[in-house]
């Protein structure tokens, strides 16, 4: 709604809409082609032309004991998808960039095998030969019959655009973590069962040796023990360490959530303490893909009906057993629900990054708004459940006091954590080229963040560093410990820092030198991997850094160059450095509507020279605790108007810049086909805001109602009367007529609460006034019949609360319409084509008229007199004035705003969880009759 | 005459209701509200339930049960003893032959009294002597603690339809067409002993009489099914004026009696009085009347005022009246003085505006002869209020909180003044703002 996701270089958009709408086609000659280089498999955005795959999926591979890194699956689940993309290759790559600490296996001191617990890794690698980058979760899984009870997998998202990937890695992060989280919790599960049934059948072997040895031992009567007898109690003797061993075993892994519960950052999938207990409180992840239903409980009490079996001493060897498939590993329950996860975030990240991060600006906006979003949003949207945003930071705002204040209120729980990182952060910035004062600064930063992963930590250091200083060809773009990447420290933003593009070379990374190898590294970063957004960040800094940047590069795209001189521990001020001009950067992408305006003031240089806007939209960085309800200080307001609020740009939203924007956008060309946005992908993006037939309802309805203006003269009349809270009735004999009718006006409804629109849409009895209460749009049926005259004639009765749009005769009857923003809102004269292009320009211009309602509704002397002695007229005369000269608006607009306006207050005021009673409000005013 | 309604546009500019609530509860008819304290009343009907409302906000207060058959009379009874708290209780009759007491602000039934031989169609409470009256076939005297003090032997099988506080303990009882006073005296040797002792039968009305109403202490009215008013010495009970067939358009009843035949009796019954001190008003069939105590004669009328029978009238102090009626409308009308030159020589308008169907040559002269030394009045419609799908049956001034309005549709609807309420919500808001702390500056 706030910025129109059209401007996205478009490919193709999946038109559901009726065939009557569509555009009659150009000739051959004179289409502009789609898909130019469609029939070279080739993306016309695609920077790198070489991907062998036609969208982004997801890859889940395995590291086979016997046969070595081996895909497993992809989603989608289909051969199209990879296309000749060398899954097996890349499976190599991914599985060969572990950086977990997986190491199980009997520990110096230890008498017998202990399990670790290990975090996930999160890399990020590029392979640019095969023109696929990718996210890589690493996860290990538990199997008694494995080569050290792991089974080391990963889910990799992979996709031809870097920059998503680099964009969307907290995102990504964050979905794969669930994900992997429920793999992992139907792993234990799984293996604590399995333990179960070894144990039982240990226990059953030993009973059976020791009847046997017992037999024996009665049976020799000479005195002495066989060579049998020996073996026997050998084999008794070996069974029962056994035994002893998996009981060890199986107390481990009953005991990790206690274990983990003590990491302040653990959220666990759900508690799956003791098998024995049923699921109790099991969604106390709220993100969790899905809480355990209780229906599956007993697959995990212990089953009865076990028969235990004899075990043979010595086991297959490895090589001839069938290793188990994922889904035994984990458990059919849990590996469903794992697979709806990638679905999830396979439809989630689908599309063109640009897409992506613009449907997340706005809704972050949209989130802040939340005294005006009910009035023209989906409710869907409203409904849903707030997205998990990691950061916390903003930037955006460029507010350096604000960050600080909420990195250290809101994180409650994690206060420690955050201040540790921030602590560090601002010690490392005046050491910045001080390379030897490295070594203490890397404890400090550690001891108060990763005193609970120190053991991990050592492992993963080892890791990466053995895996980097074997001079591998794959090279990673950033790592990330997970569980620890939920806070950053957003005072980076505030440190001043030095520009130097050399300084962002990562220790590991930098101590590589140039390999010919298609597979870079870009970045590593297993401390500091508490600040994930610094990738993001890092990655358009390297538009500002062009100023200083030696080579031609300049840093779009940040190839690395091998630098060994500069040492490690610059990366906290390179990052530092990214994201102070991502503030810049962020307020371009915030300003959505003036997007296209580029902005000198920033000493940015957004425009290269043949016009092509560079800058992607940035992840918006919603300042959450800072500005709830994100309320303009009132005190301000008191005295005069916050000079921002009056802006006309903002306000009266000059209709040229609006329109041509969004003529241009209802092309199928763009102007802002950014190079930085890749499209990988030919499908349609899906909108955030769910589910697809949302995104078609709105489409059918932007179409409907491009016609409704176009073939109905008197549109703006009857559109004023939906946006002054006269209640639309639409009467007509055709059901579909009826129902498109209501279905295009719908988009010019204002909502009442955060529930359903007040639209119904075929009615055919009569209406009574509680009718107009509930809904503002109602189809009617016109009927003749004898309850048609009732109906008719309940409709002349209550005609002063009703505008009657007569859908056969072509008229209308309701109150007079002279003001100018409907006019904006329904030109039909327009050049908008696309459905979903005008629906956004309608939302556009309605989020106008909401920040007017918002601005009349809070401002204090416009209600109340600033003294006691204040007389109710010059109130409300100060009142008129602000509607008329202020706001802008032209006699009946005034209508319309204060009706947006009660709405607010009857929206803020009501009680939560008290429906309040609905009112209807109406104004005696005589109605005309237009026709065509 | 279907054109004579007077009909006013959709612009009413002096209508203040522009905003309404609807109040929903009841299943079947409502036929009282009744006014508690300044900001609850309560509603009653033919479904036996009673409901507390917050007039302000519309709320749903209580729900009371009890009655198992629709209500027949409802009366609020505010004790003020000095030893207690003000307590608000409501007296409830119903067809059930039960009288219930209930407590307004638990909502909850205080005493039922079931010892009844037909039904109380009438409840009036008499404040000061802190008792409270039923009338049925019979009248009983009740104090607060529902004993029953005295009564009158059986009257009538019709029973009670009107009760009337009087001076000087007295009561007056509409029975048929006979006017009953009663006196009221306490008994010579009880604190709380009463006793009622029937002072004086009038039966000066034609017909049943359907309306009683007291203007003031020396004054009260009574209007007949026949459309007779008369006005009564509260004192000594003789007849100071009446008037009859004042409905009829012809002034002069020996004149043109067929239009009075053409009427049908309903058309003339005085469903209901209502008076300020000056005047009564009278709810005359589809007309409204109002009859002045001093000049003893009607002043201004409106004969078809709605399209069908007028259910209730109140005057409300701006010298505005509102009417409901059976067609399922209010309409608020304003009494106007209009200066008529005395020269004018057409008064045709003047006609129009009495409401006149047709101007005859007697009507005009009867006019001419009244409006010769006085001012003229007028009846003139400033709005109407169309809500209702049904007959509404009565209707609660609540002044600047609004109006009541109850309806054989089931509903309640508040009116409300538009502005007012849109401003009391930016009080609410702004009050709610400094709650939350929204109105601080974050840093």
């Amino acid at each position: 709604m706030i910025s129109a996701p059209d401007v996205v270089a478009f490919t193709r958009e999946e038109e559901l809409e009726d065939d009557l709408y569509r555009e009659p086609p150009l000739p051959e000659e004179y289409s502009v082609p789609l898909f130019p280089f469609a029939g070279q498999g080739a993306n016309p955005w695609a920077k790198v032309a070489g991907s062998k795959f036609t969208r982004d999926f997801i890859l889940i591979s395995e590291f086979s004991e016997q046969v070595g890194p081996q895909p497993l699956l992809t989603i989608p689940d289909d051969a199209k998808v990879s296309g000749t993309f060398d899954l097996n290759y890349f499976s190599l790559r991914i599985m060969s960039v572990d950086y977990q600490a997986s190491f199980v296996g009997h520990p110096p001191g230890s008498a017998y095998p202990k399990l670790n617990f290990v975090e996930d890794s999160k890399v990020v690698l590029g392979d640019s030969k095969e023109g696929a980058f990718a996210y890589v979760h690493h996860l290990t899984l538990y199997d008694l019959e494995a080569r050290g009870f792991v089974r080391p997998f990963c889910m990799a998202y992979i996709s031809a655009d870097e920059h998503k990937i680099m964009q969307q890695f907290q995102e990504l992060s964050t979905e794969f973590s669930k994900a992997s989280e429920c793999l992992k919790t139907g792993n234990r599960k799984a293996f604590a069962n399995e333990l179960e049934k070894k144990l039982k059948d240990l226990d059953y072997t030993r009973t059976v040796l020791h009847n046997e040895t017992e037999q024996q031992k009665k049976a020799n009567d000479k005195g002495y023990y066989t060579t049998q007898a020996i073996e026997k109690a050998n084999e008794l003797a070996s069974v029962e360490k056994s035994i002893i061993e998996h009981q060890d075993l199986l107390r481990q892994i009953r005991s990790y959530p206690y274990r983990k519960l003590k990491d302040s950052e653990f959220h666990p999938y759900e508690p799956e303490c003791a098998l024995d207990r049923a699921d109790v409180g099991s969604d106390q992840d709220p993100a969790a893909s899905d809480p355990a239903e209780p229906g599956e409980t007993p697959l995990y009490t212990h089953v009865p009906s076990y028969t235990p079996k004899l075990i043979k001493a010595k086991s297959a060897k490895c090589f001839d057993k069938k290793l188990k498939t994922l889904e035994e590993l984990c458990d059919v329950y849990f590996f469903t629900q794992t697979l709806d996860q990638l679905h999830h975030i396979e439809r989630t990240f689908r599309g063109d990054v640009c897409y992506l991060l613009t449907e997340q600006i706005s809704r972050a906006l949209l989130k802040q708004q939340s005294v005006t979003n009910f009035l023209f949003e989906d409710v869907s949207f409203l409904d849903e459940k707030p997205p998990e945003k990691q950061y916390r930071g903003c930037q955006g705002l460029g507010q350096d006091a604000i960050d600080e204040k909420c990195s250290e209120e809101s994180l409650a729980p994690k206060v420690v954590i955050s201040l540790g990182s921030y602590k560090s952060s601002v010690e490392c910035v005046p050491i910045k080229m001080e390379q030897e004062m490295e070594d203490s600064e890397e404890p400090k930063m550690s001891e108060s963040v990763m005193s609970e992963h120190q053991e991990n930590l050592d492992y993963l250091d080892a890791d990466i560093k053995g895996s980097i200083s074997s001079g591998e060809s794959i090279e990673v773009l950033g790592t990330e410990k997970s569980g620890s990447g939920l806070t950053k420290s957003e005072s980076q933003a505030s440190l001043p820092v030095m520009p130097s593009p050399q300084a962002g070379r990562s220790k590991v990374g930098s101590r590589r030198t140039v390999s010919e190898d298609s597979i870079e590294v870009l970045s590593t970063c297993p401390s500091e991997s508490l600040i994930p957004e610094d990738f993001k960040a890092s990655y358009p800094s390297a538009i500002n850094e062009e100023p200083y940047a030696d080579d031609d590069e300049g840093g779009l795209r940040f190839t690395p160059r091998a630098n060994p001189g500069v040492d490690d521990g610059q990366d906290d001020a390179s990052k530092q450095e990214s994201l102070v001009q991502v503030d810049a950067a962020c307020c371009i992408g915030k300003e959505s509507p003036n997007f296209l305006e580029p902005l000198p003031e920033l000493g940015q240089k957004p425009c290269e020279e043949d016009g092509v806007v560079r800058i992607p939209p940035q992840p918006y960085r919603p300042a959450e605790q800072g500005l709830r309800g994100g309320f303009p200080s009132h005190d301000g307001l008191s005295g005069g108007l916050l000079p921002y609020e009056l802006d006309s740009r903002y306000l009266s939203g000059s209709r040229e810049v609006s329109k041509s924007s969004l003529d241009e956008c209802s092309d199928s060309t763009s102007y802002i086909s950014s190079a930085a946005s890749t499209c990988s992908d030919r499908t349609p993006s899906p909108a955030h805001l769910g589910s697809a037939a949302g995104e078609r309802h709105r489409k059918r309805a932007g179409q409907n109602a491009l016609r409704f203006i176009r073939q109905y003269p008197f549109a703006h009349p009857a559109i004023y009367s939906l946006l002054s809270g006269r209640t639309l009735v639409v009467l007509g004999e055709d059901e579909a007529m009826v129902k498109k009718l209501v279905t295009a006006l719908s988009i010019f409804v204002p909502n009442c609460g955060a529930y359903a629109k007040p639209v119904k849409h075929w009615v055919t009895s009569a209406l009574h006034l509680v009718d107009f209460q509930k809904w503002k749009l109602i189809g009617l049926q016109r009927a003749v019949s004898p309850a048609g005259v009732n109906v008719l004639h309940a409709l002349s009765r209550y005609s002063r609360y009703l505008s009657i749009l007569d859908a056969d005769s072509k008229t209308l009857r309701c109150p007079l319409y002279k003001g100018t923003v409907v006019a904006r809102l329904a030109d039909h004269r327009t050049q908008i084509k696309r459905g979903s292009t005008y629906y956004m320009h309608v939302q556009s211009i309605l989020t106008q008229l909401c920040s007017k309602a918002f601005l009349f509704t809070f401002c204090h002397h416009l209600h109340l007199p600033i003294s006691e002695r204040e007389p109710e007229e010059s109130v409300v005369s100060r009142r008129m004035n602000f509607l008329k000269l202020q706001l802008g608006l032209a006699n009946e607009d005034i209508k319309i705003v204060q009706y947006l306006a009660e709405l607010l207050k009857l929206h803020y005021i009501q009680e939560p969880g008290q429906g309040g009673n609905p009112l209807l409000r109406f104004d005696y005013v005589p109605s005309f009759l237009y026709k065509i | 005459q279907k054109s004579s309604v007077q009909t006013i546009g959709e612009e009413q500019i002096q209508n203040p209701y522009t905003e309404l609530l609807v109040l929903k509860g009841h299943q079947d008819i409502v036929r009282f509200l009744v006014q508690i304290d300044d900001c609850r009343f309560a509603s009653a009907g033919d479904d036996g339930i009673i409901f507390l409302w917050n007039a302000q906000t519309g709320e749903k207060l209580y729900e009371l049960h009890g009655h198992t058959h629709k209500i027949t009379a409802i009366a609020p009874f505010s004790s003020s003893d000095v030893t207690e708290e003000k307590t608000d209780l409501i007296i409830t009759a119903s067809a059930d032959r039960t009288v219930i007491i209930w407590d307004c602000a638990s909502g909850r039934q205080v005493q039922k009294v079931s010892c009844f031989h037909s039904t109380v169609k009438c409840l009036t409470v008499l404040q000061r002597l802190n008792v409270w009256l039923s009338g049925g076939s019979d009248l009983c005297v009740w104090n607060r603690k529902l004993d029953l003090l005295c009564k009158t032997s059986h009257l009538t099988d019709a029973g009670i339809s009107a009760l009337v506080e009087l001076p000087k303990n007295c009561v007056a009882a509409a029975v048929g067409k006979e006017l009953i006073i009663f006196r009221l005296s306490a008994s010579n040797n009880g604190s709380e002993g009463w006793n009622i002792l029937e002072v004086k039968r009038l039966v000066d009305h034609q017909d049943n009489i359907s309306s009683l109403v007291s203007v003031n202490d020396l004054t009260f009215v009574t209007g007949s099914h026949i459309g007779e008013l008369i006005v009564w010495d509260a004192l000594d009970w003789t007849k100071q004026a009446s008037e009859c067939n004042f409905w009829d358009s012809s002034v002069h009843p020996d004149v043109q009696p067929e239009i009075k035949l053409s009427q049908s009796p309903h058309d003339t019954s005085v469903q209901h009085l209502t008076s300020d001190d000056e005047c009564v008003f009278a709810a005359v069939g589809k007309g409204i009347y109002v009859y002045n105590l001093q000049m003893k004669r009607v002043i201004a009328c409106q004969r078809t005022a709605h399209d069908s029978s007028v259910l209730h009238i109140e005057k409300l102090p701006n010298r505005q009246l509102i009417s409901c009626s059976e067609d399922g409308s209010v309409r608020i009308w304003e009494l106007r003085e209009k200066q008529q030159l005395p020269a004018e020589p057409v008064p045709t308008g003047f006609f129009n505006m009495w409401g006149f169907g047709r101007a005859n040559k007697q009507a005009s002269q009867a006019a001419k002869k009244m409006h010769e030394n006085t001012p003229v009045y007028f009846l003139e419609l400033v709005g109407d209020l169309i809500g209702h799908s049904s007959a509404v049956q009565m209707f609660l001034y609540f002044g600047e909180l609004g109006l009541a309005t109850c309806s054989a549709d089931h509903l309640i609807i508040l009116w409300k003044d538009g502005e007012r309420e849109s401003s009391l919500r930016s009080l609410t808001l702004f009050k709610k703002l400094a709650q939350n702390g929204d109105l601080q500056l974050r840093l």
